[in-house]
């Protein structure tokens, strides 16, 4: 091990703060990569649509998860048995991969987490989790690129800027620094459920266009039954389904492993508003952990090397009822999961002050409560990675949160 | 039910601002609304009174590479000189090549035996400029769709597309026509749209697009010195779908005689040919030396002998028999009101038509006047052109200075740009449009162009400025609902009053 991580301080950011000096503070992170040839990435992933943390993550040891949860929840037993993560969490088991990483300690859960916003509407969540700001109504910028904004002039990850996956940039990454964009070729489909719910709508405004629109897609899908091996080979590429996920990140994995690529990077997944039929252990929101998880496994793979210096965190707008609603699905919630994944991590730890489950320990006697502040994990890798200080991220990253301190210990 | 009980009333009259934004035009950009406060009709007349409002600021640098069709045909007709020079040298090449090959592959298999020395991978190939058509065609889609991006409500727009389609021409017919498509729009449509009918059917008539696409160039007199000479003869093409297609409509009365007489009056409309004997080569020109001599007799009436001028006394005719009068009335109000318009409507168009000598500045505004256009249902589909058009005004203009993604979505939808299946046109139904495959792409489309939106904002608000008060609540709470932003702004791109108009 380097120098730097055998001094009694085990943090990076602990470490770089003793600096004080703002020459020191330049140029630590440098002499950093010489003394052990670290070169940080963070990759963020955007969960849109407010993912299930109970069922991505079930506290399966919990008294009153499975009553809650209902026929989606997690269960040690039976065909589909998640994946023990500790005494008291288990993974759902769509998850293989996370789960063998978290194993070899390269992968992490901050569990009963949420940001700062407090009501349950997808667009203004989204706009809080990306923008960084604490309220709805700031979509100019976003937090991750104002790190990079940040970062002292001349610093080498301020220079080789970001890179935003997909054909739109995510909101979290926009703003003034340099930001690469790239895209799988391959035009996007349709989310599964923008088919399901246009159809809901002409089915009740304009019966001809449902009509149309049913054959439509049922022709398409027959299509597609028919050649299964070319579905598999050029898979559609929407970031609402597992093979977009896939080919999203092994895309991205190549541009953040060049040595002159962008060190940070962000995607936006989508499709997690499970109201219907989410599944539990398998079932639409499994098979959207699936893709999560082979997003995880290609980077993994594409930044061969690089993986040890590397930190995806996935964070979602809020999460969803504890109960199941009326049609085998949650509702909008709050608290829910942050998954941390690379050789980065110091893995094999689910972070949680568990608030338990009881309907007095819900928020609003229906939702997770949360007791961790996500901007708190955001912060915590910010400043181990890249060595942004608690004052800046507090300002200028995430302006008006100097109360949420950075999370310690999250990166090696 | 709420679906229930609305659906077995009788439609209200929908929203006057967006028959003014969907019906009349190609839908609001956020803050067009506002333009519109209580006065829809008075909005869309106000762009009918701006000067040029129908035509493409050639003074712009961006369109610098527009070329007038003269120019264009000209480009393409050295450019397939050089192809077809190309071509022969290729084929005069391959004798001695097909030689070599043998050697070649003599060569290659000795080179299986003794191991080979390690070949550099083969530089990639040069990609080949597109041919100047292709090139030719882009550009003007791209003025096409800036146009229609930048207009203010798009009733004018709407209205070139509309005469566009009555008088099309196909790039699929030959390259002459993959140059001078776009020309011919800005030439013989634009200028005309709030003026004359009988000046946009001469420019039409005569525009080398149209000589060229319905075959008129290569219609010649039986009796004309280069009939007698060349043993060759009319056309009839151009004759008969001017009538059936471009003024009287079928069925109205005219004969087969009456169409082969035309084609004879009409002979000699031509295009002068890349030697330019006739005259400045790509141009349209008179060739006397292949028109039938004589005096004819159409639809009654005799035209006495008069070169070119015996073609334009017809033509004048035909612009204002009252049959064209009925026939663009019926198409006008089948466009902008219903497929099965309401004949009220027909009648007192065709009767403005006939009244102004068709002043088609006169006909918009008739249209604008109409109760019936504010009252009738809107259960009329986009075209996939007007589709992409609201999609671009609403979300955003696409990526910049490339029409690919457009075009390509054109294809996709069954409308390829100035290439309609035949000379009807395409299609002004709303079922042709409301189509399964067509829906399924739509839907594609929707979700394509939500992705890329840089800064969506809340898609409610877009709703608001978009449809206005007047969505649905199952549209509102569709939109409100969705799961993201994309979603949302999917939703509103797929609803059904973003559909109809």
């Amino acid at each position: 091990m380097s120098l730097l991580c055998e001094t009694p301080h085990p943090s990076r950011r602990a470490v770089l703060m003793t600096g004080g000096a703002l020459f020191a503070w330049a140029y630590l992170p440098r002499f950093a990569r010489a003394a052990d040839n670290r070169d940080p990435r963070l990759i963020v992933i955007v969960l849109r649509g407010a993912l299930d943390g109970l069922s991505a993550v079930g506290p399966i040891g919990d008294p009153d998860y499975a009553g809650l949860h209902g026929d989606i929840a997690l269960s040690l037993a039976g065909t589909h048995a998640a994946l023990p993560l500790d005494g008291f969490f288990a993974v759902n088991p769509a998850m293989p991969v996370f789960a063998r990483l978290f194993k070899d300690k390269q992968a992490a859960v901050v569990h009963a987490a949420a940001t700062g916003y407090r009501e349950r509407s997808h667009f203004d969540g989204q706009d809080v989790l990306e923008s960084g700001f604490a309220g709805p109504g700031h979509v100019a910028t976003g937090w991750l690129n104002r790190a990079l904004e940040n970062l002292p002039a001349g610093d080498r990850v301020a220079t080789l800027g970001g890179l935003a996956v997909g054909p739109s940039t995510p909101l979290v990454i926009r703003g003034a620094a340099p930001v690469l964009g790239w895209a799988p070729q391959s035009l996007p489909a349709p989310a599964g459920d923008l088919a399901a719910r246009v159809l809901d709508l002409y089915q009740h405004r304009d019966p001809v266009l449902a009509v149309a629109l049913q054959k439509g897609l049922d022709a398409d899908r027959m299509a597609l039954d028919d050649q299964m091996g070319a579905k598999a080979m050029k898979p559609k590429g929407g970031l609402d389904s597992a093979a977009g996920m896939r080919q999203a990140a092994q895309g991205a994995a190549k541009l953040i492993a060049a040595d002159d690529g962008p060190r940070v990077a962000a995607l936006a997944f989508d499709g997690w508003d499970t109201h219907v039929n989410e599944g539990g252990a398998t079932g639409r929101l499994a098979t959207l952990l699936g893709g999560l998880d082979g997003a995880f496994e290609e980077f993994e793979k594409g930044l061969g090397e690089r993986w040890k210096d590397t930190a995806i965190v996935a964070i979602t707008e809020f999460g969803r009822t504890a109960q199941i609603n009326g049609t085998v699905g949650t509702d909008h919630g709050t608290g829910t999961v942050v998954l941390l994944a690379g050789g980065a991590i110091k893995g094999g730890r689910v972070i949680a002050d568990w608030p338990g489950l009881k309907p007095a320990q819900l928020y609003e006697q229906r939702d997770l409560a949360p007791t961790s502040d996500v901007r708190a994990v955001l912060k915590g890798l910010l400043a181990d990675q890249f060595g942004l200080s608690a004052a800046v991220l507090g300002d200028k990253v995430f302006p008006e949160s100097a109360a949420v301190k950075p999370m310690l210990d999250l990166i090696v | 039910m709420a679906t229930l009980a609305s659906n077995s009333q009788p439609d209200p009259a929908p929203d006057p601002a967006l028959v003014a934004f969907n019906r009349f035009g190609l839908g609001a950009r956020p803050g067009d609304r506002d333009k519109v406060a209580h006065d829809p009709r008075g909005y869309l007349k106000a762009e009918l009174r701006l000067p040029d409002i129908a035509m493409i600021p050639l003074d712009d640098p961006a369109y610098a590479s527009l070329l007038g069709s003269t120019s264009a045909i000209q480009a393409s007709m050295a450019a397939n000189f050089q192809r077809k020079l190309d071509r022969e040298h290729m084929a005069a090449a391959a004798q001695p090549a097909m030689a070599s090959a043998q050697t070649m592959s003599a060569q290659a298999t000795s080179a299986q035996i003794a191991p080979a020395p390690p070949v550099p991978p083969p530089a990639a190939p040069a990609k080949p400029a597109p041919p100047i058509e292709a090139t030719l065609f882009r550009a003007e889609a791209q003025a096409r769709f800036d146009k229609a991006f930048r207009a203010e409500a798009g009733f004018v727009e709407r209205l070139v597309y509309f005469w566009s389609n009555h008088f099309c021409v196909s790039v699929a017919k030959d390259n002459i026509v993959r140059a001078s498509a776009g020309a011919f729009e800005r030439e013989a449509i634009r200028p005309f749209v709030l003026g004359r009918f009988a000046d946009m059917l001469m420019a039409v008539e005569r525009h080398p697009a149209m000589l060229f696409y319905l075959d008129n160039q290569q219609s010649i007199g039986p009796d004309s010195r280069a009939g007698k000479n060349r043993q060759r003869g009319l056309n009839e093409n151009l004759a008969r779908e001017i009538m059936e297609l471009h003024t009287l409509g079928v069925g109205s009365g005219y004969s087969q005689a009456d169409v082969t007489s035309f084609a004879r009056i009409l002979t000699g409309w031509t295009m002068a040919g890349r030697e330019g004997r006739l005259g400045e080569p790509g141009s349209s020109v008179f060739n006397a030396n292949a028109h039938e001599p004589g005096d004819a007799v159409l639809l009654g009436k005799t035209y006495p002998a008069g070169g070119m001028g015996q073609a334009e006394a017809a033509l004048n005719d035909i612009a204002s028999h009252p049959a064209t009068a009925q026939h663009i009335a019926t198409e006008l109000a089948r466009h902008f009101i219903a497929d099965d318009p309401p004949p009220g409507a027909v009648a007192r168009l065709a009767k403005v038509f006939a009244k102004s000598d068709g002043n088609l500045r006169a006909l918009a505004a008739t249209l604008i006047d109409m109760p019936e256009a504010w009252s009738t249902p809107l259960a009329k589909m986009r075209s996939p052109f007007d589709y992409i058009a609201a999609i671009r005004r609403a979300a955003g203009s696409g990526p910049a200075n490339d029409p690919g993604q457009s075009l390509n979505w054109l294809n996709a939808l069954g409308e390829p740009l100035w290439q309609p299946p035949g000379p009807n046109g395409f299609s002004d139904q709303a079922a042709s449009w409301a189509s399964a495959e067509g829906m399924k792409i739509r839907l594609d489309i929707a979700w394509q162009a939500a992705r890329q939106v840089k800064d969506i904002g809340n898609p409610n608000d877009m709703l608001d400025a978009v449809i206005g008060p007047s969505a649905s609540p199952e549209t509102r709470q569709a939109v409100a609902r969705a799961e993201s932003k994309q979603q949302g702004l999917a939703l509103l791109l797929m609803a059904p009053e973003f559909q109809r108009r």
